[in-house]
């Protein structure tokens, strides 16, 4: 176990409270994201989230460290939005939530030469280079970059936040929300590829 | 040219997320790095794809909605006096 991690564990162990914050502050904003993937409403995925911290706080006396504490936690916020779910009746197992979300191209199918073309399926109107790094690094291409995967389905969301937002690797996102490497592959793909292409929309 | 026996761009983009996740064989990377040797399209597109992933990397994470921390906080403060 890292160090920091194993200072905030005892930290939160001892009742610390600036630790408890530190936790929720970071890790809260992506539960929120992954349990609206499972319940219908904002309100009951916040549910949710602090039903997940309860069991965090019950079971942070007996975690040994196995996995890192972000994938321990974030398990117990997939279980405890499954069993919401459940409950509220609203029971879509994530695989068909995920492969609900797998379909489709990840560039406008016009924009390559149809079949009668001598380049059959290469580029009729391939992407352009986008222009200075300064306007990809402004706050409003952020902005562009943020507002589309707030637009994606709730799985392919969930996975490209965790993914390249926050930084998880593939191995703790398929436990974490329990899929296989290739639908977590599939869900990354679909997202990366709506985020990129509403860039390309704002940069041209 | 052999292009009927290649990856079209359209296929490319496709296998783009396995290529960068280091997912394909060894085969198809050949013919995905042979296709991106020739096609500015394609090569243009996988620098973008790497942008966007670099993007999101810098994307500041929102914040908790202060309400929803205060109850933690509230769960939080009942579990210590447990």
């Amino acid at each position: 176990m890292e160090p920091g991690e194993r200072r905030l564990i005892e930290a939160l162990r001892a009742g610390d409270e600036s630790a408890f914050m530190t936790l929720t502050g970071e890790y809260g904003p992506m539960m929120l994201r992954v349990a609206l993937m499972y319940v219908s409403t904002r309100a009951v995925a916040e549910e949710v989230v602090q039903e997940a911290w309860i069991g965090v706080l019950k079971g942070i006396g007996r975690f040994e460290g196995r996995s890192s504490l972000k994938t321990w936690i974030f398990r117990i916020l997939t279980n405890t939005a499954k069993t919401r779910a459940q409950r509220e009746g609203r029971s879509v197992p994530f695989s068909a939530l995920a492969s609900g979300e797998a379909d489709g191209e990840a560039v406008d199918p016009d924009r390559f030469l149809g079949d009668g073309e001598r380049f059959a399926g290469h580029w009729g109107a391939p992407p352009r280079r986008w222009g200075p790094e300064e306007r990809l690094v402004s706050a409003e291409a952020q902005q562009v970059n943020d507002a589309s995967i707030e637009r994606l389905p709730p799985a392919q969301a969930a996975v490209i936040t965790m993914r390249d937002v926050e930084g998880l690797d593939a191995e703790e996102v398929c436990n974490a929300l329990d899929l296989t490497e290739t639908n977590q592959r599939v869900l990354l793909h679909r997202a990366r590829s709506k985020v990129r292409q509403a860039l390309e929309e704002y940069m041209q | 040219m052999r292009l009927d026996r290649e990856l079209t761009c359209a296929q490319l983009v496709e296998v783009i997320t396995d290529y960068l996740e280091g997912a394909l064989a060894p085969v198809d990377v050949e013919r995905v790095e042979e296709h991106l040797v020739f096609c500015d399209g394609c090569t243009t597109y996988l620098e973008q794809m790497r942008a966007t992933v670099a993007m999101a990397g810098r994307l500041r994470a929102e914040d908790i909605p202060p309400e929803l921390q205060e109850r933690l906080l509230g769960t939080f403060r009942e579990w210590r006096r447990l």
